[in-house]
Parts: structure tokens; C-alpha cells; sequence
């Protein structure tokens, strides 16, 4: 207050140093957007100047090759890529009905006391480390797959065309379905809570309006809601998306590491991330694994960089009509 | 990415150069992590010399020494002879471990089961899927076999111990070596992969069926259900201390180089069939010659005063004549004084 006082006849240089601050916070802003771009562009290049060695000797066939043998040094993306698309796909087919239902009942029919303790568990479920997923799926849901569902669906499914080879093979409980089931855990609670977040911002005044006119609350929900939000669920499933594709660990855990690619959902299967994460520490330094790898990392990238670019068209058309 | 381990190795390092002990830093095997671990701890008061040791990995181990950011380099894997020579390294072995076979089938105890080093190969490449099939009964008519899948599991991890076991199968198996053939990861004809000692141990423990293969010591500490192999001379041994010895006592080490010995499918009646030295490399040009020196004294402490720490960990010491020779190398290759 004193000081306040004190300084007031000078007001002049006061206001200058205001103006050397603003521009040393405009240029901190700026160096700090820049660095982002600066950060992306460095990672981009330095994984396709890692990966160019393996890129040269294998030539695009890289991308399509499933063989990877480090005994005869012959290295291919396909296995890894289909096993990390279809995981993530799979996923998402389980996540988002659930993630929805959940941030349905959470904004429309839950009662008010339960509301605030159901969505913070699904915020504390969203920041549970994956490493802790991988060991739960592996102690608890492997066994529990091996043991029961596998047997019982494998039994069952003898003998139907295409359904027995899609669940077929030894029940060893882990496979492309078990990692898809937990990766589909982790992802629900950033779907749910993007989902509830942007439900509840839907202006009450519309919902009444439609209520009024005699709306169920299911027609609420799909001619109100629904629309009103398209483009921010469309961005929580993105984003839930995102985290399958790259999720390392607990997919390692339990998706059986195998380099083949399997017709059966139960067959074991691998994904980049995962087998990036068991090679890295024996590749050594120059050798063309090591570069296998690390172009491995830069289809990934690619992967993600389309993923996000579909959604963006997918987005577009409806947000001109919203 | 070299830069980046290279930062990491050397913030490790400084932080704790507080100490007025001299300080040793190696990365490599995970393997002999324990080993290395305890010897620390127990000859730091003695010795005054102080181990940080980071379990990387025998690969990521190769790499740091060959760019020196730690004073040695610890692998499961012998190192090739050119590439020794490449980067000024001396290579020799430190303790042996075994590894042994464990198995899952209902009625089935510990060491019931005998098996080949041709079966094991015919399981892994999918050639024989059934435990009661006619060429495992036959090795074992006393034992009932039920009419299982054989799943077979193994290391999606690269590492030694798969280095081990397959060098082994295609020693035994020509349709091994010529299909897949000896890596720390390879391609595997059939079964299922899972990460560790404990991933391979805990997915034959979730599978009826499953077959897998893990570290001697893991096998032991865990109680997990091993089987007999046939050695060398065509004896059926179950994996124990005493048949492990015999295996690294019946070894030739003078007939390689660089120590670089394979203790699979050794001869004499008692030996059990795999296992394998793991290695240290130490530059043969050091930056600091007492860095080097401290590393000589050290695993020099490990040889004279820690075989009984090996033995409790279920580690292999190495026969006092390798010992020896391995401290005559010293002597000559490795600058720097004890």
C-alpha cells in the first residue's frame, strides 16, 4: 500500500516497464508455442533418421513384411502394425458403448448424491498407471481367460464357419483379445469423463425445452445432446484412441508377444509399442534391429498423425452444420 | 539417443560421487544383476570400492562400454572376437548360471518328466503338440501323460537366457538351427511370448500344458515344476548345483579365445546340458587406468571371497583355474594396478 502511494507521481516508467514486461511475456509465449512445433519436428526427424537404415535396405517392403527374425537380420512392420491397429480398434468397438453409457447415466439418470463419487472414481481410474493394468490383466484376467471364457468359447464356436477360426487356437489366455479388453479398461474412464464433462455443458434450457415438448429422455439424449457435443465426443474417442494406439505396457503384458499374424482373435500378436519396448534394450547401437526399431517408432507417429487427421475430417462437415 | 544415455549415465554417476570410496560404475546383464548387487555390498568395507551397477540389459550393456560411459560392460553373450578387437575390450566370465526346463501338467512333480534337447526343439517348432505323444511316452513309461496342447512359452524380452536355450536347441536339433538358429530373440514357430523370468514362469503356471524355460536360480527360488534333461553322454540329470558344476568342471576352457566358451551340451556323465558364463568387458585402453584397476580389484574380491555369495544366490562360481587364468589376462591386458 505504502509503496503504492510512494510510486504514484511516477507513473511514467512505471507504465514502461509494464510494456518491457509484456514483451518479455509475449516472447516467452511465443518461444514456449514455437518450442512445441520446434519438440515435434526434432522427434519426427531424429526417429526417421534413426529408421532410414532400415528403410534403405528393406525398401517400402518394410511396411508390408511380416517376417521379423533377428537371427537372419530380416525385419518387417506389418505384424506389429496390424496387431496395434486391431487392438486399438477392438478397443475402442468395447470402450465406447461403455464409456457412453457411463457418462449417460452419470449426466441424465444417476441420482445427485452418486454423481460427484462415480465420476471421480473414473477420474482416479484415468490415472492409474499402466503398468499396474498389465499386471492386473495378467495375474487376473489372463487366468480367468485361459481358464474359463477361452475354453467354454472355443468349445462352443466348433464347428460354426468363419467364428471358429476367428476364436480359435490354445487357450493360453493371453492374445489379441485380452490386450484389447484391457486396453479398452484403461481407455473407458477418458472417454467417460471427456464424455460427462461435455454432456454437462449442453444448456439446460435446451434440455428442458425438448423435455417440454414431451421428449424422452433417450430422445433427449440422441436429438439434443448428442448432437450438441457430436464434435467434442468425437474428440474424447480421439483421444481415448490415441492412448490404445501407443499404450505400451500393459499391452506387453498380455498380448503374447508373438511375431505372426493370427486369423483367431486368441492367437498371441504384438504391437509396436510393445515390441519396441522388449527389443530396445538388445539392440545394439548401429545395428540395423536397432534401426528396424526406431522406424518401427516413426509408422507409429505416422499411425497416430492419420488417426488425428481423419478425425479432423470427420469433424469438419459437422461442425459447419452445428 | 547415444547422447541421451550417455546424459543419463553421467548424471547417475556424479550424483553419487559424494563418497570418498572409490567409485565403479557398469551396465549391462540383468542376469547377474543380483550377483554383482551383493558383491558389492559385501566388499565395499573391505575393498573401499563402491559398485553402481544398472541392470540395462546385455545389449544396452555392449553399447555403453563400446562408447565408455561406464567403466565396464556385463553381457550374458560372449562378444565376438572382431568386435573386441574393435573397440578395445577384454572379455572373461564372471559366474555360470543354469537354465532349466519347468513344465505345468496335472499330477506331474518336479524332475518326473525326462525330455531331450530333440523334443524340446520338435515342441518349440510346433512339431509335436500333444504331451502324450508317442515320442515323449516313450522316454517316459512310468509317468502318465495326459492328452493335453503342448503350449509352448517363452522370452518376448530379448535376452541371454533365450540366447542360451536356443544355442542350445540348434546344437541339438538341425531342423533348430537351419529354421530359427541362436539369438537373444528369434523367430519363434509356435507358442506364446511373455516378458521376464516371472512372465515366462507365471504364463506356464496360468496354462495347463505350458512348457517354458528360466534361469536355473529362478527355477529354484520359486519351486516351479522342472524336468530331467539328456546330457551330452546320454544320461538323464535333474537340474541341481551338482550337475551344473559338472558341467563347467568338464569344460575345455583353453581350447577358446577370449573365454568365450560354450558350457552347452558339455560332456561327463553328471552334466546337466545348458547353461552359460556370463561376461564382463573391460576396455583395454581406459580413460582412468585406477578405475580400471579398482574393476580388476573388485571382481578380484568376487573370485578369492565370493564364491559362497555365488553359491547361496544359485550362481555357478568359476573354476579356481579360470579364475586364474582370467587374473593372468588381467595382468597383461588391462592397464592399471591392483
Amino acid at each position: 500500500m505504502q509503496q503504492a502511494i510512494a510510486a504514484s507521481p511516477a507513473v511514467q516508467p512505471r507504465h514502461r516497464r509494464y510494456d518491457v514486461g509484456d514483451a518479455i511475456f509475449a516472447l516467452l509465449a511465443r518461444s514456449s508455442g514455437a518450442f512445441v512445433l520446434v519438440l515435434l519436428g526434432s522427434l519426427i526427424l531424429s526417429l526417421f533418421v534413426g529408421g532410414l537404415p532400415a528403410f534403405r535396405h528393406f525398401g517400402l517392403g518394410f511396411v508390408f513384411s511380416t517376417d521379423w527374425d533377428p537371427v537372419k537380420q530380416i525385419f518387417g512392420a506389418a505384424v506389429s502394425v496390424y496387431g496395434t491397429l486391431i487392438t486399438s480398434v477392438l478397443a475402442l468397438m468395447l470402450a465406447v458403448p461403455l464409456a457412453f453409457g457411463i457418462a449417460f447415466y452419470l449426466t441424465e439418470l444417476a441420482p445427485e448424491w452418486l454423481r460427484r463419487p462415480v465420476g471421480t472414481s473414473i477420474e482416479l481410474l484415468a490415472a492409474v498407471p499402466s503398468i499396474i493394468y498389465g499386471m492386473w490383466g495378467f495375474f487376473v484376467i489372463v487366468p480367468i481367460m485361459s481358464q474359463y471364457i477361452q475354453p467354454f468359447v472355443i468349445d462352443r464356436l466348433d464347428g460354426i464357419p468363419v467364428l471358429q477360426d476367428l476364436f480359435a487356437g490354445p487357450p493360453f489366455g493371453t492374445g489379441i483379445l485380452t490386450a484389447s479388453i484391457i486396453l479398452a479398461v484403461m481407455v473407458i474412464p477418458f472417454i467417460a469423463a471427456t464424455m460427462r464433462d461435455v454432456f454437462d455443458t449442453v444448456p439446460a434450457v435446451f434440455k428442458e425445452s425438448a423435455y417440454g415438448l414431451g421428449c424422452t429422455t433417450w430422445e433427449v439424449m440422441r436429438s439434443i445432446v448428442l448432437p450438441y457435443t457430436r464434435a467434442s465426443v468425437v474428440g474424447g474417442i480421439m483421444l481415448g484412441l490415441g492412448r490404445a494406439l501407443g499404450e505400451t505396457m500393459a499391452v506387453t503384458f498380455v498380448i503374447g508377444n508373438t511375431d505372426r499374424i493370427s486369423s483367431s482373435l486368441f492367437g498371441p500378436g504384438n504391437t509396436i509399442a510393445s515390441i519396441v519396448a522388449l527389443e530396445f534394450p538388445e539392440s545394439p547401437a548401429g545395428s540395423l534391429k536397432l534401426s528396424s526399431l526406431l522406424a518401427l517408432g516413426f509408422i507409429l507417429f505416422v499411425i497416430s498423425f492419420i488417426v488425428l487427421a481423419i478425425s479432423r475430417i470427420l469433424l469438419k462437415p459437422r461442425l459447419k452444420v452445428g | 539417443m547415444k547422447i541421451a544415455i550417455t546424459a543419463l549415465a553421467i548424471g547417475l554417476t556424479s550424483a553419487s560421487f559424494a563418497h570418498a570410496q572409490t567409485q565403479i560404475t557398469g551396465a549391462g546383464s540383468t542376469f547377474a544383476a543380483p550377483i554383482y548387487a551383493k558383491w558389492g555390498d559385501a566388499s565395499s568395507s573391505v575393498t573401499g570400492i563402491k559398485l553402481n551397477y544398472q541392470a540395462i540389459g546385455s545389449g544396452a550393456g555392449i553399447n555403453q562400454i563400446n562408447n565408455r560411459t561406464v567403466d565396464f560392460g556385463a553381457s550374458d553373450m560372449p562378444v565376438a572376437a572382431d568386435q573386441l578387437e574393435t573397440h578395445k575390450l577384454m572379455q572373461f566370465p564372471t559366474v555360470i548360471g543354469g537354465v532349466d526346463i519347468i513344465v505345468n501338467l496335472p499330477g506331474i512333480k518336479p524332475n518326473d518328466l525326462k525330455l531331450t534337447g530333440a523334443l524340446l526343439a520338435d515342441i518349440y517348432l510346433g512339431k509335436i503338440t500333444k504331451w502324450n505323444d508317442p515320442q515323449i511316452a516313450k522316454l517316459n513309461p512310468a509317468v502318465k501323460l495326459p492328452s493335453l496342447a503342448i503350449a509352448p512359452v517363452y522370452r518376448a524380452d530379448g535376452s541371454g537366457t533365450t540366447f542360451v536355450f536356443t544355442d542350445y536347441l540348434s546344437m541339438l536339433s538341425t531342423d533348430w538351427k537351419s529354421q530359427v538358429g541362436s539369438s537373444t530373440s528369434v523367430k519363434w514357430a509356435a507358442g506364446t511370448g511373455a516378458k521376464g523370468s516371472d512372465g515366462v514362469s507365471g504364463t506356464v503356471h496360468n496354462i495347463k500344458g505350458g512348457i517354458g524355460y528360466v534361469e536355473s536360480a529362478y527355477a529354484e527360488m520359486n519351486h516351479l515344476t522342472t524336468t530331467q534333461l539328456q546330457n551330452n553322454a546320454g544320461k538323464f540329470v535333474s537340474p541341481s548345483m551338482d550337475s551344473y558344476k559338472a558341467a563347467a568342471a568338464s569344460a575345455d576352457w583353453s581350447s577358446v579365445k577370449n573365454f568365450a566358451i560354450d558350457l552347452n551340451n558339455q560332456p561327463g556323465d553328471a552334466s546337466w546340458p545348458i547353461e552359460s558364463a556370463t561376461f564382463v568387458l573391460l576396455p583395454t585402453d581406459p580413460k582412468d587406468p585406477n578405475h580400471s584397476a579398482a574393476v580388476k580389484k573388485f571382481f578380484d574380491w568376487g573370485f578369492a571371497h565370493g564364491n559362497d555369495i555365488a553359491t547361496q544366490l544359485l550362481y555357478i562360481p568359476l573354476p579356481a583355474t579360470v579364475q586364474n587364468a582370467v587374473r593372468a589376462v588381467w595382468q597383461k591386458e588391462v592397464p592399471g594396478t591392483m
